[in-house]
């Protein structure tokens, strides 16, 4: 595997677990803690779970806001994951409106708290969701590229994004009746809602091919 | 329908995965990681680890089976056992685990569960109930692995730890843990009725019809087992392909 991969710790939970499957992966793993590291960076993970609100506020106190999106837009790989990939996006609702990234025009919303049959929906999701490609995304330039549409991943998460730009949507799982945004990629930037370092062989490809990318 | 997570449950006792019957009378398995280990290659879709005796001798054992797992297991890893506060939550998921099941401690304290949930998330808080039947459909939730009555209706304690922010449910019945007689099917409905956050059932799975009870019947959103899984009663596949005959979607595994 070429180069480095810088995790952004931002005292987010999961940081552990997504470098154990990077490492697992052959991966050399670099932990970003200062804003500084960010420039030099060849490829960057950006981890997450918990409230997006908390995690901009660390980020901000980091003063890794501006470095992040310059990385972005620096045209190099960036993978967030699941809170990671919400905060790529302009806003959120969770407990009020938090100001993202703002790298990917778009919204984080609440999943529907009733299914398309006006049943109540249990939230948050968790589960093994298939993911299917989205209508105008492109899935073959993505790290999802070797994977087979259908092919199930780990999702937990109350909130889903809601990208501006249709075509910015490359992956969707169905949950109530709803199809909610599994995966995101725009340019460089790829994100997804599940947790490929939880998802058995499916993730561990998945993260393979951003390590190639 | 969503797919229903199978989760192979291993209790610990010191170095060992024991089974139980009815949270008692123990023996031995074998090697947690070599179970863990084999789930996982099966298809397993989380694992649950359980320490049995952590709140009876107040410590916990699991920090390095836990460790030893996740270096060649990539499923969400549940622990549970001994977990009394913040500072035990932190050091179980620097470990390497994704979520905390707490019983006593929250019992005992349930602002515990508002902390862990605003600390960690809510994905990460999951309420363990030990349930026994007292009345008809009345059920009162147990502490110490089944041996102290809480005095706590399952059913509000339930409700108070969702409103609290408890992400899942993992829900025990003490009656039938270990009796592959089939789950509390009441139990389980009368929790997934009261409650919006997914309920793991667990306790009493012997046999397929007790899963297509539980799921279509009673509404639970996974299953824990053990006891059919360690004596190789059944494999995972062999429970994913007889889910599937009876129209129980669970994961595609590619064998």
């Amino acid at each position: 595997m070429n180069g480095v991969v810088s995790i952004v710790d931002y005292g987010a939970g999961n940081l552990f677990n997504v470098q154990r499957a990077l490492e697992h992966l052959g991966a050399k793993v670099e932990r970003v803690t200062r804003p500084e590291q960010i420039p030099a960076a060849d490829r960057i993970v950006l981890p997450g779970v918990g409230a997006f609100g908390k995690a901009m506020q660390q980020l901000r106190q980091r003063r890794m806001v501006p470095a992040l999106r310059e990385f972005a837009a620096s045209g190099r790989p960036i993978l967030g994951i699941c809170l990671g990939m919400q905060l790529m996006l302009d806003e959120s609702e969770e407990f009020g409106t938090t100001p993202g990234l703002g790298i990917v025009p778009g919204r984080v919303e609440s999943i529907p708290s009733t299914d398309t049959e006006g049943k109540p929906l249990n939230v948050p999701h968790i589960g093994w969701a298939p993911i299917h490609p989205a209508t105008k995304g492109n899935w073959n330039e993505t790290p999802l590229e070797a994977t087979p549409p259908g092919e199930a991943f780990y999702f937990v998460h109350s909130l889903v994004v809601r990208p501006q730009r249709p075509e910015d949507i490359v992956a969707e799982c169905n949950y109530g009746g709803h199809s909610l945004t599994a995966a995101i990629a725009n340019g460089n930037c790829f994100g997804c809602q599940f947790h490929p370092e939880k998802s058995a062989t499916a993730g561990l490809k998945l993260i393979a091919r951003f390590l190639q990318s | 329908m969503a797919n229903i997570r199978l989760i192979p449950r291993l209790d610990i006792k010191g170095k060992y995965l024991i089974k139980s019957v009815q949270l008692e009378g123990v023996r031995k398995v074998g090697d947690p990681h070599e179970f863990a280990r084999r789930y996982y290659l099966q298809g397993a879709d989380e694992l649950l680890y359980m320490d049995a005796v952590a709140s009876l001798y107040d410590r916990n054992n699991l920090t390095e089976i836990v460790r030893e797992t996740v270096q060649d297991v990539f499923i969400p890893i549940t622990v549970g056992g001994g977990i009394r506060s913040l500072d035990d939550v932190r050091k179980i998921l620097l470990s390497g685990a994704d979520k905390v099941a707490v019983n006593t401690a929250a019992i005992r304290d349930p602002s515990l569960i508002d902390q862990i949930a605003r600390q960690f998330g809510s994905q990460c808080m999951v309420l363990s109930i030990e349930a026994k039947r007292v009345t008809g459909n009345r059920w009162e939730a147990y502490t110490d692995n089944g041996r102290e009555k809480s005095g706590r209706d399952v059913i509000s304690w339930a409700r108070e730890a969702a409103d609290r922010g408890a992400g899942e449910i993992l829900l025990t019945s003490v009656d039938r843990e270990g009796t592959r007689r089939g789950f509390d099917l009441e139990l389980v409905a009368s929790v997934t009725q009261a409650v919006r956050i997914p309920v793991v059932a667990s306790g009493g799975m012997g046999q397929m019809e007790h899963l297509a009870a539980v799921v279509q019947g009673a509404g639970a959103s996974a299953i824990a087992m053990a006891d059919i899984l360690h004596y190789g009663r059944a494999s995972l596949p062999e429970i994913r392909d007889a889910a599937s005959r009876i129209g129980i979607p669970t994961r595609k595994v590619a064998a």
